[in-house]
């Protein structure tokens, strides 16, 4: 029979072998093709965070992984012994405070890691609320997204608050959706961008993003909003400067007619959810 | 001897297990056909003229449904087959093709919660015409309803009648002799495919946002149209 | 001599008391008139009514099945009894019994049913998946389904464990002939099966499009069907509450004399821990509820935001209430798993205070993490690292459960039974199910995944990877006790290979289709994930067949083969396997008394291995 001893080291050597392998993977096989892709700065470093985790995932994993193999080959009641107990072994304090102290050392750093990128990101693609903590440098180019039982249209303040059924955002920019909702909760999601942001009724809900390059990306709604929520989606593109001028340009000459009729631009609307029609 | 292998215990039990499984068996049997039943789809008729293929699509609005669907009161769009006015939701379209809508509205203005909704996109020429007389665009607090299929890019408001116009329907099917506005456009379907249409106007009267009831329900202010 | 009454009370005058008290109050619900009520004209749907409709039912019910008897006899002045005890045979399964044996029985049937139904509705979602477009079901019955699914799953899986099993076996645990309240024990039981009822019942009034959380102001637009989900949840947390009322009271008043609460089996430590928290999160439910039920009945604004209200309060009570109630539905299973490990690895439970930390731990916390489920909604942005550092702190005592049931299998002599495989299943299920979570916890990836199809995986990998095994490795484990008849072992294992296996086929890549950018409880979906989604629905069917592998060892070894079981088939030092199985009426002869350890393995037989010093001998006591 093994010493007890040697089972340890065996299972510590296991763990650092199956470490070694997999987590070269996980760095530069499984990494870089984490979700959301890298579309934007902020969806890039999604992926860095998704990266990390599974990094620091990677020796736990390993390690109970290997732990629940071995113990159930070394450590099967072999014939005849079925009526036997095992060891009453009843704690080990120094392997108590080496798990504890590794999970607590784990979370730490990702909390204090999730929390930088948070920060260092201005709210890493997700809703912020009506006041962001962090905010990016320059003007970004606001684009306010109003959700609504059950399609998604765009506002462009900037650009005499026209208001479009198609998103379309210059290249190279930083962006500042608005998102806000005029019945349900929605959710805006522009998956490829990395922007997630709840769509609430009388609630700004700003998320930040910079474009990278010319691409299509898709819009889907994230918050179940009734009947139709999962028809709810439509096709993004992010364009170049050129192309965005005449593309909004044309955008206000199509929709002039309903210019006069559309509310002043405000950061959220207020509809009357009292509002009895017949 | 038969008898013997299995006794009469036994036997008893398996009578009580089998009339178990059969009607578990029978209840989700009938509970998968109420699931899966629903509004019975329509095909409306192809027209005769000059551009090629292209078929008429009849629908009339009303505010309350009446004997037509199991919620008297609610808010419905019908389609025209042969002359007699249904309540069917489901509309199969032929691929590309124009398709002649004509929607005649019987219910009051409620009015568009979001304005931009008002214009009407996605229509050969761009513009539909309210009683004959083209547009592009109605005032939101006089649209009734919207026709609206999100997926091919169409929508168009549809006029509701005023407060004051003499003869109001009362109950649907709506005669023509009563007030009503009517709404015709063309609009051509794309690629083979599935979509869904709704109506953007909070239409159902006394719900909050106006939005429950007909407007999330498929067989009234919803459906589904098959583009094949 | 039993007295004959003039009608019994059973479950036959409960239906139909609840049948009749429903049609009363639909009734006298339309008697309601007020000004601002007119607006049931144009909805055509009257939810006073359906709500006094449901509250009158379920009065007759509990009535019809004699839950009344007891509190008019005594203002009669009659001396109270607990005869309903005392019967014997099937009838006392189909009406108001005290035992709690009887009451564990009921419950796994009973739920059981329910869950059933659940299972079902899963298998249609996946059917309707099958294709990226429409498919089978029209748009409000497949919203319906999804919420049927969750709402049933959610309501009666938080009573899974502690119904059948801790009402059967803590009373036994601890020595104690019943729970502190019998007549409390049995209304829970018969609450859920109004609850689950009342629920089905949304089909019949135009189903419900809001999944299990019932978001404002959708919930509050909703068709009637509606308000068979508040109904059902309100009765469920109201079941909920009594329970672990119950529970809590039975464990801290009715131990035996010696049962120190460090010589509590960890089982005991798992109900005592998730009663904690049904007690505190349950009626936040029920006022959660009671507001939505006001706002869409009594026009109140709650949820309203031009009307002073705000559907971020909704969402804020609700996952007050909901965070803790997915620990409701973690901890009995970690409980069970704790337990099980040392039986089958004939070692005592290793690390006993680091897993009683852990399970208290996890209730602690549970109640400061509920606004990572609304990191992208906008509303206290600023607190997102604090909810995200209280989130991720949940994994250390959950790491806390996981060493102790490592710790465990350390040079035990393991037996690969089904109740055991179906614990070392949870070990791997419920690792991914948390090493998924971190992804959830943390804002960044949050933004991604949140609302997705991998959030919906992650929580199905802690849930039903993780409590239902540990559930089905409790029936394994103690239905041979309840009933007295061996559960088929080779039935067992294919059931245990199909479930584990098929589970992880179907969730695993859901965990990727999610981070391909799927949402949750859509109906379409983008046509590059359809291939996989075909892979998950053939899964999830196989994973319901394996439901009826179990279903057919259920019904062949417990009805046909009925091959006797023994007191303690598997050699367990628990003292409810000391009793004769089934478990007596009576329960013990006499009050047991118990010693220092509830887990004396590998006193007596301890060989030496590498020299280990035997430990003390074991203290149990017979009965």
């Amino acid at each position: 029979m093994w010493s007890r001893r040697g089972h340890g080291w065996r299972i510590a050597a296991l763990t650092t072998i199956g470490t070694a392998i997999v987590l070269p993977l996980v760095v530069f096989v499984l990494g870089p093709n984490m979700p959301p892709g890298k579309g934007t700065p902020v969806a890039t470093s999604q992926v860095t965070d998704n990266t990390v985790l599974l990094v620091v995932m990677t020796p736990f994993t390993v390690f109970i992984l290997v732990y629940l193999g071995y113990a159930l080959t070394a450590f099967r009641a072999k014939p005849g012994e079925e009526g036997l107990d095992g060891a009453p072994l009843r704690g080990h304090f120094r392997s108590q405070v080496a798990w504890l102290a590794s999970t607590t050392a784990a979370v730490l750093f990702l909390a204090i890691f999730g929390t930088t990128e948070l920060l260092a990101d201005n709210g890493a693609g997700g809703g912020a609320g009506p006041n962001p903590v962090t905010k990016p440098g320059g003007a970004p180019l606001p684009v306010q997204v109003i959700g609504q039982q059950w399609e998604f249209t765009y506002r462009y303040p900037t650009y005499g608050g026209v208001e479009t059924a198609t998103l379309v955002l210059p290249v190279g920019r930083k962006i500042a959706f608005h998102v806000t909702s005029l019945d349900a909760i929605h959710s805006f999601w522009a998956y490829e961008l990395g922007v997630k942001a709840d769509a609430n009724p009388g609630v700004d809900n700003i998320a930040y993003v910079e474009t990278k390059k010319i691409s299509t990306f898709h819009v889907r709604c994230a918050e179940l909003c009734g009947l139709w929520h999962g028809y709810m989606s439509d096709t993004g593109h992010v364009v170049s400067d050129a192309d965005f001028a005449s593309w909004i340009a044309a955008r206000k000459r199509q929709f002039a007619p309903v210019m006069k009729y559309l509310p002043k631009y405000s950061s959220s609307y207020n509809p009357d959810p009292t509002f009895r029609a017949g | 001897m038969r008898r013997a292998i299995y006794p009469a215990r036994v036997r008893t039990k398996v009578a009580i297990l089998a009339t178990g499984v059969a009607v578990a068996g029978v209840l989700i049997g009938l509970y998968v056909t109420l699931l899966a039943t629903g509004p019975a789809p329509y095909t409306p008729p192809a027209a005769q003229a000059a551009e090629g293929r292209s078929v008429n699509l009849t629908l009339q609005t009303v505010a309350a449904v009446g004997k037509l669907a199991p919620n008297e009161n609610w808010v419905s769009y019908l389609v025209r087959e042969h002359g007699t006015w249904h309540r069917s939701t489901v509309w199969t379209l032929p691929a590309n093709t124009l398709v002649h809508v004509t929607i005649y509205n019987f219910d009051g203005k409620s009015g568009l919660r979001n304005p931009f909704l008002g214009q009407a996109r996605g229509l050969v020429g761009g513009r539909f015409a309210i009683n004959g007389k083209p547009t592009a665009v109605i005032d939101p607090d006089d649209a009734s309803h919207t026709f609206a299929i999100p997926g091919l890019g169409v929508i168009v408001p549809v006029m509701g009648v005023a407060d004051d116009a003499p003869h109001q329907c009362d109950d649907a099917p709506c005669p023509m002799e009563t007030a009503h506005e009517t709404i015709t456009f063309t609009f051509r379907t794309g690629k083979a495919g599935h979509y869904r249409w709704q109506c953007f106007v909070p239409c159902a009267a006394g719900f909050v946002y106006g939005f429950g009831g007909p407007m999330q329900t498929v067989g009234y202010m919803d459906g589904y149209v098959d583009v094949v | 001599m039993r007295r004959r009454r003039l009608v019994e009370f059973n479950l036959l005058t409960g239906v139909v008391l609840g049948i009749v008290g429903f049609y009363v109050g639909w009734w006298l619900g339309h008697l309601v008139k007020a000004p601002s009520l007119d607006y049931f004209d144009d909805t055509g749907q009257n939810d006073i009514a359906l709500f006094v409709a449901y509250f009158t039912g379920v009065v007759g019910f509990l009535v019809g099945l004699g839950f009344a008897n007891y509190p008019v006899q005594r203002m009669l002045g009659k001396p109270p009894s607990l005869r309903e005890k005392e019967t014997e045979g099937i009838g006392r399964y189909f009406g108001l019994c005290t035992d709690h044996k009887v009451v564990g029985i009921q419950y796994l049937i009973g739920i059981g049913a329910f869950i059933f139904i659940g299972g079902l509705n899963a298998m249609l979602i996946r059917f309707e998946l099958l294709r990226p477009t429409h498919l089978a079901w029209n748009g409000n019955n497949y919203l319906t389904l999804v919420g049927l699914h969750g709402t049933m799953m959610m309501g009666m899986m938080t009573s899974g464990i502690l119904g059948p099993f801790a009402n059967y076996f803590v009373p036994l645990m601890i020595g104690a002939r019943r729970m502190a309240f019998p007549r409390i024990e049995a209304l829970t039981f018969w609450l859920l099966m109004a609850a689950g009822t009342i629920l089905m019942t949304a089909l019949a009034f135009g189903g419900f499009p809001t999944g299990w959380t019932g978001y404002a102001p959708l919930s509050v637009q909703a068709n009637m069907g509606m308000d068979a989900y508040i109904a059902f949840f309100a009765l469920v947390g109201l079941s909920m509450t009594l329970l672990g009322l119950n529970m809590l009271a039975t464990v801290i008043t009715m131990r035996a004399p010696g049962l120190a609460w460090g010589r509590l089996p960890i089982f005991v430590w798992g109900t005592v821990s998730t009663s904690v928290l049904m007690l505190l999160a349950a009626p936040v439910l029920i006022s959660t509820l009671f507001m939505l039920a006001l706002d869409r009945t009594a026009q109140t604004g709650f949820f309203n935001d031009q009307a002073g209200g705000s559907p971020y309060l909704y969402e804020n009570l609700f996952w007050i209430f909901g965070h803790p109630e997915v620990y409701i539905l973690a901890l009995p299973g970690m409980g069970i798993v704790l337990e099980l490990l040392p039986v089958f690895s004939r070692k005592p439970l290793w690390g006993y205070r680091l897993a009683v930390t852990g399970l208290l731990g996890i209730t602690l916390l549970s109640f400061l993490v509920w606004q990572h489920h609304l990191f992208v909604s906008g509303i206290n942005a600023d607190l997102r690292p604090f909810y995200m550092l209280s989130t991720e702190l949940i994994s250390l005592p959950t790491g806390f459960i996981f060493v102790c049931a490592l710790g465990t299998l350390w040079a035990g002599r393991i037996r690969l039974t089904v109740p055991m495989l179906f614990a070392l299943a949870w070990v791997f299920n419920f690792l991914i199910g948390g090493l998924s979570g971190v992804f959830l916890s943390d804002v960044p990836s949050d933004v991604t995944t949140h609302g997705s199809f991998f959030s919906m995986a992650h929580f199905h990998y802690t849930i039903m990877g993780g409590l239902v095994f540990a559930f089905f490795g409790a029936v394994y484990y103690w239905l041979p006790k309840m009933t007295g008849f061996e559960l088929d072992e080779r039935l067992g294992k294919l059931h245990f290979w199909v479930m584990f296996l098929a589970f992880n086929s179907t969730f695993g890549p859901l965990l990727v289709i999610g981070f391909l950018g799927m949402p949750r409880r859509v109906v379409t979906y983008a046509g590059y994930l359809q291939g996989a989604n075909e892979w998950v629905s053939v899964s999830a069917f196989v994973l319901g067949a394996s439901m009826l592998v179990f279903v057919a060892n259920l019904v062949w070894s417990q009805v046909f083969a009925r091959v006797p079981a023994g007191a303690n088939p598997w050699g367990s030092k628990s003292i409810e396997f000391q009793l004769p199985s089934p478990v007596p009426v009576h329960d013990f002869d006499r009050i047991p008394t118990f010693g220092p350890d509830p887990y004396p393995y590998g006193g007596i037989e301890e060989a030496g291995f590498d020299g280990t010093r035997p430990a003390v001998s074991p203290a149990r006591p017979t009965p």
